[in-house]
């Protein structure tokens, strides 16, 4: 059934990495090897460390790499939204300068678009940046930016024109987060975890060669950043499993990857508990007889009945589009559900564990994870999209309902806007 | 379950789409509404299109027995076009219900006696189970048979039977033992015309589907199959029924989805259109949301009933309480889009919200169904379900 050209590049990809791969290699050597030689990015362009292969063959591979469990590219953090966008948008020079070290994991990227007065409503930013004729000048105050206190640039939406319109006002930079004018702050949710930080920007400064884009486009690179994003989004609730890995792993390589990674996933540890743990639920209600109440039971079947119906949607919206049919409206409702499923999963906790639900931390039923997901479940409904705009896009996009009538026309200085803070 | 498909064939698309064509040109609401003040209740001559034209009554009738031997998955596409439109026909009674008892519970000579007439559609059958304020299910049958010259004597009431006084041949469940749940209970075939057998139709509250109450006094019936035997394959038929009834809602559901959109974008308050307000386009999208979730589960439940029958009794629960909740939502909220013209009677919105309410009911309420989906989670977990709720 193998294509000829996948054929082809398998046993390529086979050949380089038998004659290349050693375990114990450092990451950084490994990985420039992988940028050189194109493999670590097969479906990059071949001027800039790809090789122009089809998403089909990279997959293949992927398969490669797994099977003898090589270590690929770094992929962590926001580093590959803010490749794509330099891909996209980026000068020769910006190409040049970053992304080599993206790909070998030596520089930490953070993501600064969303502010405490432009959360669903983006590109209302007030965050400015002003230029001198030499060098950009940026003053304003980001907020939900994962990894900024390890970050070693920025992907920053700035305001540079108060008289355009809202989205025409805006420009997109690469900015470096290692200055004295930027502060970061760790942001606390309700749940005690901090994975995510408020940045400062006092007179911090960008060079005038990092502006991403052209003056006053910033709206339409961030879009590019944004999709990315959101495939990104799909394809992890879609729980895509990775190829299983055949090879043992053993080598130096492997634990200087593991001490990466648990950096980068530290901060997503209760990603899980926000979505619901819909898997606790009848094992916790068996365990614990609380099978046996009758409302336990009717809220559990509840619970099931929407949860993997919401899971049989998205397979019925992945299956569409591997059909090469027209996308459905089964494909716009994942996040919708997920919330959903969230809380209805919260609820159903709440009574399997009964007056255990008060308790938290080692006090708490399952170490305190069940608090984890009673307190972090709110957040579902909001990250990447509250259901409400998520609702308007659907009855918009979907349903071919009418606009919401907009009062952000005209210049952006005649806007309504939350006073800046400070 | 990897051979579980998320999308219809080329074929099956196909076969949509000849539904469709056929479904809106043979039911319009005027016809809806015409029959629902009809002695039969359905349209004798659409009815053998249906049959001779589509291949209906028979489309999940082995093909020895006349029929096109199809699956679930195709099923459910035709009863999803049938709620579609109303439909007024006795598919859902004759070819469905009562095919599948025929085919689950019938020898092999009865099953060719009596197939190929239910196949083509001249036969008419409808299957009897339910008892006057009955639990849903079989297990709670009490009515009992005894034998008689060499066959069986039937005595007893049977309600809410879909299609009873149309039907040719009634497939009546009885007791023939002394144990209870699905341990001792048979099948009988008893003639509609036969001595003893009284039917009334009901007045019910979704005129589009005929309900008959069935008195049996020392009726005549044919064992089909083994004495005492009918138990699982009862069941059986009963979960596939919920299943077709499941993808039936699914199509009544977008259908109300659709008409109100419609409706909406036209209708124009305070200098705008009704559906351009945000409070109006909130709910539209969480129907839609819950729509397409129900066409989930009952298109999930269709294809796994043919790949992996052992998951039926779930499935069949699972789609039939997200349909039941889900069709009754679209309902609902089709009448307040509407705003006061939903509750008219000449406003067709009305005909589908008794078709929502009486199909959440048929075949066992979403309570009914979410307690069995736990009970049979806890088989598969203990070996048996726990008294807890039972009770």
């Amino acid at each position: 059934m193998s294509a000829p050209a996948e054929v082809s590049v398998r046993d390529e990809v086979r050949a380089w990495l038998n004659d290349h791969w050693d375990p114990n290699a450092g990451l950084v050597e490994w990985r420039t090897k992988l940028v050189e030689s194109g493999w670590g990015a097969p479906d990059w362009p071949p001027e800039w460390h790809g090789r122009g292969l089809s998403a089909e063959l990279t997959r293949v591979v992927e398969q490669e790499f797994a099977r003898i469990g090589a270590v690929g590219v770094a992929t962590g953090g926001i580093r590959l939204l803010a490749a794509a966008t330099l891909l996209e948008h980026g000068s020769a020079a910006q190409k040049r300068q970053f992304l080599r070290r993206i790909l070998t994991g030596e520089d930490v990227w953070c993501q600064l678009f969303s502010e405490p007065g432009s959360g669903s409503d983006l590109a209302g930013a007030l965050t400015r940046a002003e230029f001198d004729g030499e060098c950009w000048t940026i003053n304003g105050q980001k907020v939900w930016t994962t990894s900024a206190h390890h970050a070693d640039w920025g992907l920053l939406l700035a305001r540079t024109d108060w008289d355009a319109p809202k989205h025409e006002g805006l420009s997109y930079f690469v900015i470096d987060m290692r200055q004295p004018g930027v502060e970061v702050q760790p942001l606390k949710q309700m749940n005690g975890y901090a994975s995510f930080n408020q940045v400062f920007f006092s007179d911090a400064e960008v060079q005038a060669e990092h502006l991403v884009g052209k003056l006053g486009q910033g709206w339409s690179v961030a879009m590019t950043t944004l999709a990315h994003e959101r495939r990104r989004a799909d394809g992890l609730r879609s729980g895509r499993a990775d190829v299983e890995d055949a090879a043992p792993r053993e080598g130096t390589i492997y634990d200087e990857e593991a001490q990466e990674s648990a950096t980068a996933l530290a901060p997503y540890k209760w990603y899980p508990q926000r979505a619901g743990r819909v898997d606790l639920t009848l094992p916790r209600a068996l365990a614990s007889g609380r099978i046996r109440n009758p409302a336990v039971r009717q809220e559990l079947a509840r619970l099931l009945i929407l949860a993997n119906s919401a899971e049989w949607t998205a397979r019925r919206a992945r299956a569409a589009q591997q059909q090469g049919q027209p996308q459905g409206p089964e494909g716009s409702l994942g996040k919708l559900a997920a919330s959903h499923v969230a809380r209805l999963a919260s609820r159903v906790h709440t009574m399997i564990a009964g007056a255990d639900a008060l308790l938290a931390g080692e006090d708490g039923p399952e170490n305190g994870l069940i608090a984890e997901i009673l307190l972090s479940v709110p957040a579902v409904s909001i990250a990447g999209g509250t259901d409400e705009i998520q609702r308007n896009i659907i009855a918009e996009r979907v349903l071919g309902m009418p606009k919401e009538p907009r009062f952000d026309r005209g210049p952006f200085r005649d806007v309504a806007q939350n006073r800046s803070p400070g | 379950m990897p051979d579980v498909q998320f999308h219809f064939t080329e074929e099956q698309r196909q076969f949509r789409d000849v539904l469709r064509r056929f479904m809106a040109a043979v039911s319009p609401t005027t016809e809806v509404r015409r029959l629902m003040d009809d002695e039969r209740g359905f349209d004798p001559a659409v009815w053998r299109r249906m049959a001779d034209e589509l291949g209906l009554a028979g489309l999940m009738v082995p093909e020895r027995y006349g029929g096109s031997g199809f699956g679930l998955v195709e099923v459910g596409l035709a009863m999803e076009e049938m709620g579609r439109v109303l439909l007024c026909a006795p598919y859902l009674a004759s070819g469905v219900l009562a095919a599948n008892a025929l085919c689950r519970i019938g020898s092999e000579a009865q099953k060719q006696r009596w197939l190929p007439g239910i196949a083509s559609g001249e036969t008419l059958a409808a299957l009897a189970f339910a008892e006057p304020g009955g639990e849903p299910g079989v297990e709670s049958i009490a009515m009992q048979a005894v034998a008689l010259d060499g066959g069986y004597s039937l005595t007893g009431c049977k309600d809410y039977v879909v299609d009873g006084c149309n039907a040719d041949l009634l497939l009546v469940a009885a007791r023939t033992g002394a144990e209870g749940g699905l341990a001792g209970l048979s099948l009988f075939a008893v003639a509609g015309e036969a001595p003893g057998v009284s039917r009334r139709r009901l007045q019910a509250l979704d005129p589009t589907r005929q309900l008959a109450r069935l008195d049996f006094d020392g009726a005549p019936g044919e064992l089909l199959g083994e004495l005492g035997g009918a138990g699982p394959g009862l069941a059986q038929t009963l979960d596939v029924g919920a299943i077709a009834l499941a993808n039936e809602m699914a199509g009544g559901a977008q259908r109300l989805l659709e008409d109100t959109l419609e409706y909406i974008k036209l209708r124009m308050q305070f200098g705008r259109a009704v559906a351009s307000f945000q409070a109006i386009k909130h709910r539209c999208a969480e129907l839609l949301l819950q729509v397409e979730l129900m066409k989930s589960a009952a298109y999930h439940a269709a294809q796994v009933a043919d790949a992996h029958p052992e998951e039926l009794a779930y499935e069949a629960s699972l789609s039939k309480a997200a349909a039941s909740e889900a069709y009754l939502h679209a309902a609902t909220e089709a009448i307040q889009l509407h705003g006061g013209i939903g509750f008219t009677w000449d406003q067709d919105t009305q005909l589908w919200y008794k078709r929502a309410k009486s199909s959440e009911v048929l075949l066992g309420d979403p309570a009914w169904h979410r307690e069995r989906m736990i009970q049979v989670l806890e088989q598969r977990e203990f070996g048996s379900a726990s008294a807890g709720a039972a009770a």
